[in-house]
């Protein structure tokens, strides 16, 4: 059926399958004259974001491998790592140390978050994702509860510049400056007014040889059969549930990892909101590399970080630029993750819907010809 | 052949479910490298027979069976199909189990995958081993070689032809190198003529290499072109176990549907010589797994068509596509006015129903009363059971009437129930299909479909139900469409009967032809 297609309908059927990438190329292309930003400005920006993100973004690749959609869970791990690092503030371990210390700590809570999420998506199979966005909801509730009454009364922090004046709870607010930056600086050049913060690069690029190892994997194969389908690869022995329930610790934990990372480079934490929309934003970025439900590459990553941030730094001057107002941006950033997510949905319902619709048109197909 | 114990060897092997007997003193032999052909119309008990030799778990859930399995002299009984994979029985089924994304060698080898060790697998366990990939690739290789047809063992599952998609699973049992004992059910109904021709060759070299396979299929001339032994199974007992070469496809034939008695009506009216009143062009249906192709047929005012033909061949996928259930194409004309396809509410406008062998998810509001039930398609579609309140501004439920109509039907098909309140999900299946019948008999239809309406139910209702469509047909002269996997009921009360095979009509004969005419029919065009 595919063999007779014209190159004409190839590109359009490559347009339609990357249509998401293609607009956002072609609006920041429209945007970056219109703000006028230095190329050096730009790049710098870029680079700063790549390596904030790309490791948060990374943990969502395991789940959609597994067949599990979009893990909005990942939220789970972000929690997990505010957890940690509220730890390591309030125990004064900065630097490098602090950093390490907050990704070991972050392990085993997010690991237990994961394996709880991980058992509730097996109970409900074939709607992770709305199941996934909910329990983080639910989390959120239970990260304040702990956040908010049992630090300072129940677990013991020290700092009074941690705690509430009244003596229970965390401020709004954890200052990290002192871990501010520390993994980027380590080693880190310069390139034609460009700084690269080499060592989270490294750390990056060391996570994909670690999932394209991964893929390689007997588990990984198995994760694959499971995503694609439950019931054969059930028949052929494969521990199904088991299988899932890894490939959500895998990504909760790494989304842990990931969180120290980005923090470190904001070098301030909004206890309770930080965590709020990073699996939103995430999970938008990596569609916009042109990723769907139910594939998504290490490329599409890149990509979409590149695209979606590249987007983020010109919106509030393009938007000032033509409206006269900076908030605009913000506005925007907010407004489009949520557009590209449902766009996303509905494309891979419509892809397989299309598919069912197809071999109805293939029969009629077969019985005109045969009519002739 | 070896003169030791038989490879395979089952005793008067029984089995109910609850109570209803499917299965009854099966023997069977089998030796090393014999090739058996098992025939039978469906609901013979063949898949029965496979899946209790396969330790299938729906075995073991609804009661396990009776007899004994010996398998080369020892007595087994398998708790799961892992085992009898263990012991050397591998099944390709009718539905393909393979994972649609993967290269046919990574479904061949699906978790036996050859694997390299390496060290973060040492720490983290054995299934972060690598795979190792050219291990793979000769292994699958390997098997493919075995079965003699050649297939790309790089080519994407969900790429392929359905053919080579067979010639994967057939690869996956044969790279087990425990396989002792193949089944292979309805192998060919997917593959072209000459990927048959090629599977029955390399069924031909299994047998060589000591392989006994057994062959489940309805095309009859296959099991005479290569088995050594051909078993006819009837009505859950094997009437016939004879050597290939002694007998031919017109026997075969007579022992599949040949009853004691002729169970054909006795009070059989000449066929009915009146108008068309629906007639069906080119029609197509994509019903997953009873695929209509290229339908013609006309219904004749006022009779009883009887619609019969194996399972999967389709007959299911005409009533479902004309009333707008399955994605359908083509022409249909009802009473000289076209009806829309894919489209429910237009058929029952034109005064057409249904009564869907879906019983429990089409048929029922499962968790609401008889009355209601009986009450809302004649409610719902045709204003019937209600009264106008306040000049006809708003419309009331007529319970009144609902209740007595409930009540009429509840007597006339002796429908058992509490009352005529009771919830139809606590009704036994017999009933639960008396009152879909009262149902589409409350639409007051000129034309009814039915549709499997004795599946699953015993022999007392079954009757019953029989009688009331006959009599639903002569006292109101509704046209009356039945589609049936029993042959003889069909005989007992259509006029006129086609036969569906391969998608398409095979025929249409009188009722009062002999059972084997029917059955040659029903296997002519099995796809």
């Amino acid at each position: 059926m595919n063999s007779n297609k014209t190159s004409g309908q190839k590109l359009l059927g490559f347009l339609a399958a990357n249509s998401v990438p293609i607009m956002f190329i072609l609006i920041i292309a429209l945007c970056i004259p219109v703000v006028g930003f230095s190329p050096t400005f730009l790049l710098n920006e870029i680079v700063t974001r790549l390596s904030r993100n790309a490791f948060l973004i990374l943990s969502l690749l395991i789940p959609i491998m597994a067949g599990m959609g979009l893990n909005f869970g990942m939220t789970l791990g972000a929690m997990a790592a505010e957890i940690a690092l509220i730890f390591t503030s309030d125990w004064q371990i900065w630097g490098i140390p602090g950093i390490v210390l907050a990704m070991i700590l972050s392990i085993p809570i997010s690991a237990a978050l994961g394996v709880l999420c991980g058992r509730i998506l097996n109970a409900a199979r074939g709607r992770e994702m709305i199941t996934s966005y909910i329990i983080s909801f639910f989390m959120n509730g239970v990260y304040q509860l702990v956040v908010l009454y049992m630090m300072g009364s129940i677990i013991p922090i020290i700092h009074n510049n941690i705690k509430l004046p009244r003596g229970y709870g965390v401020r709004s607010s954890v200052d990290l400056t002192r871990i501010r930056k520390c993994l980027d600086n380590l080693v880190a050049v310069n390139i034609a007014g460009v700084r690269i913060p080499v060592l989270t690069i490294l750390i990056i690029v060391a996570m994909c040889l670690v999932i394209v190892w991964f893929r390689r994997t007997k588990l990984g194969q198995d994760m694959r059969a499971v995503g694609q389908d439950m019931e054969v690869a059930r028949a052929a022995g494969i521990d199904v549930e088991r299988t899932r329930l890894i490939s959500i610790v895998i990504s909760t934990v790494l989304a842990g990892i990931g969180m120290v990372i980005y923090l470190q480079n904001m070098g301030d934490m909004a206890t309770y909101s930080s965590h709020s929309q990073i699996g939103m934003f995430c999970i938008a970025a990596l569609l916009v590399g042109g990723a769907s439900v139910d594939k998504a590459s290490i490329g599409n990553v890149f990509l979409g970080v590149i695209l979606f941030h590249t987007m983020f730094i010109l919106a509030p001057s393009a938007g000032a630029k033509i409206t006269g107002n900076e908030v605009i941006g913000e506005y925007f950033r907010v407004f489009v993750s949520y557009g590209v997510i449902t766009v996303a949905l509905i494309m891979y319902e419509t892809k397989k819907r299309r598919e069912k619709a197809g071999i109805g048109q293939q029969l009629a197909a077969a019985q005109k010809e045969e009519g002739k | 052949m070896s003169n030791q114990a038989p490879l395979l060897e089952l005793r008067n092997i029984k089995k109910d479910f609850f109570g209803n007997q499917v299965l009854e003193d099966i023997n069977l032999t089998l030796r090393e490298g014999e090739v058996l052909g098992l025939v039978g119309e469906n609901g013979a008990g063949k898949s029965t027979l496979m899946k209790i030799l396969f330790g299938m778990n729906e075995i073991r859930e609804t009661g396990g069976y009776g007899g004994d399995i010996l398998l080369g002299g020892e007595k087994v009984s398998f708790a799961t199909p892992f085992e009898a994979l263990e012991h050397g029985i591998g099944m390709v089924h009718q539905e393909f189990s393979l994972i649609p994304g993967f290269a046919a060698t990574e479904n061949i080898l699906l978790n036996r995958e050859p694997q390299k060790k390496s060290v973060l697998s040492e720490v983290f366990g054995e299934r972060l081993n690598t795979l190792d990939r050219r291990a793979m690739g000769e292994r699958a290789e390997k098997a493919i070689d075995k079965m003699g047809v050649h297939i790309d063992s790089d080519m994407i599952i969900s790429d392929m032809p359905v053919g080579h998609k067979q010639f994967t699973e057939i690869a996956r049992e044969l790279s087990k190198e425990q396989l002792r004992l193949l089944i292979l059910d309805e192998p060919t109904a997917v593959l072209t003529e000459q990927e048959a021709e090629a599977l029955l060759e390399s069924i031909r070299g299994m047998s060589a290499r000591g392989i006994a396979v057994i062959f489940i299929t309805h095309r009859l001339q296959e099991i005479l072109n290569v088995c050594d032994t051909v078993a006819v199974m009837r009505d859950g007992r094997m009437v016939q176990s004879v050597p290939a070469k002694e007998t031919n496809v017109q026997e075969i034939t007579r022992w599949m549907v040949g009853r004691s008695v002729n169970t054909a009506q006795e009070d059989a009216r000449p066929v009915p010589e009146t108008r068309t009143i629906l007639s069906i062009e080119r029609l197509w249906v994509d019903m997953p797994g009873e695929i209509v192709r290229d339908v013609n047929l006309d219904v004749r005012e006022g009779e009883i068509l009887g619609i019969g033909g194996l399972a999967g061949q389709g007959k299911l996928g005409i009533p479902n596509g004309i009333m707008g259930l399955y994605d359908a194409g083509g022409k249909v004309t009802f009473d000289g006015q076209p009806i829309p396809l894919n489209s429910p509410r237009k058929c029952l406008d034109a005064n057409l129903a249904f009564v869907s062998e879906d019983r429990r998810g089409v048929g029922l509001l499962l968790d609401e009363s008889l009355e209601w039930n009986i009450s809302f398609p004649a409610m719902q579609n045709q204003n019937k059971f209600l009264k106008p309140v306040l000049g006809g501004l708003v419309k009331w439920r007529d319970d009144a009437a609902i209740r007595e109509v409930t009540q009429k039907y509840i007597e006339e098909l002796q429908i058992r129930c509490t009352s005529s309140r009771q919830k139809a999900k606590e009704l036994s299946g017999g009933n639960q299909q008396k009152v879909c019948l009262a149902k589409a008999f409350a639409l007051n239809p000129k034309f009814l479909f039915v549709s499997e309406p004795t599946r699953g139910i015993d022999v007392g209702a079954k009757a019953l139900v029989l009688k009331a469509l006959k009599k639903f047909n002569r006292e109101n002269g509704v046209t009356i469409v039945m589609i049936s996997s029993e042959l003889e009921e069909l005989r007992q009360i259509c006029d006129r009967i086609a036969i569906v095979s391969g998608g398409r009509i095979a025929g249409i004969r009188p009722a009062t032809d002999s059972s084997e005419d029917f059955g040659a029919l029903m296997v002519s065009q099995v796809v």
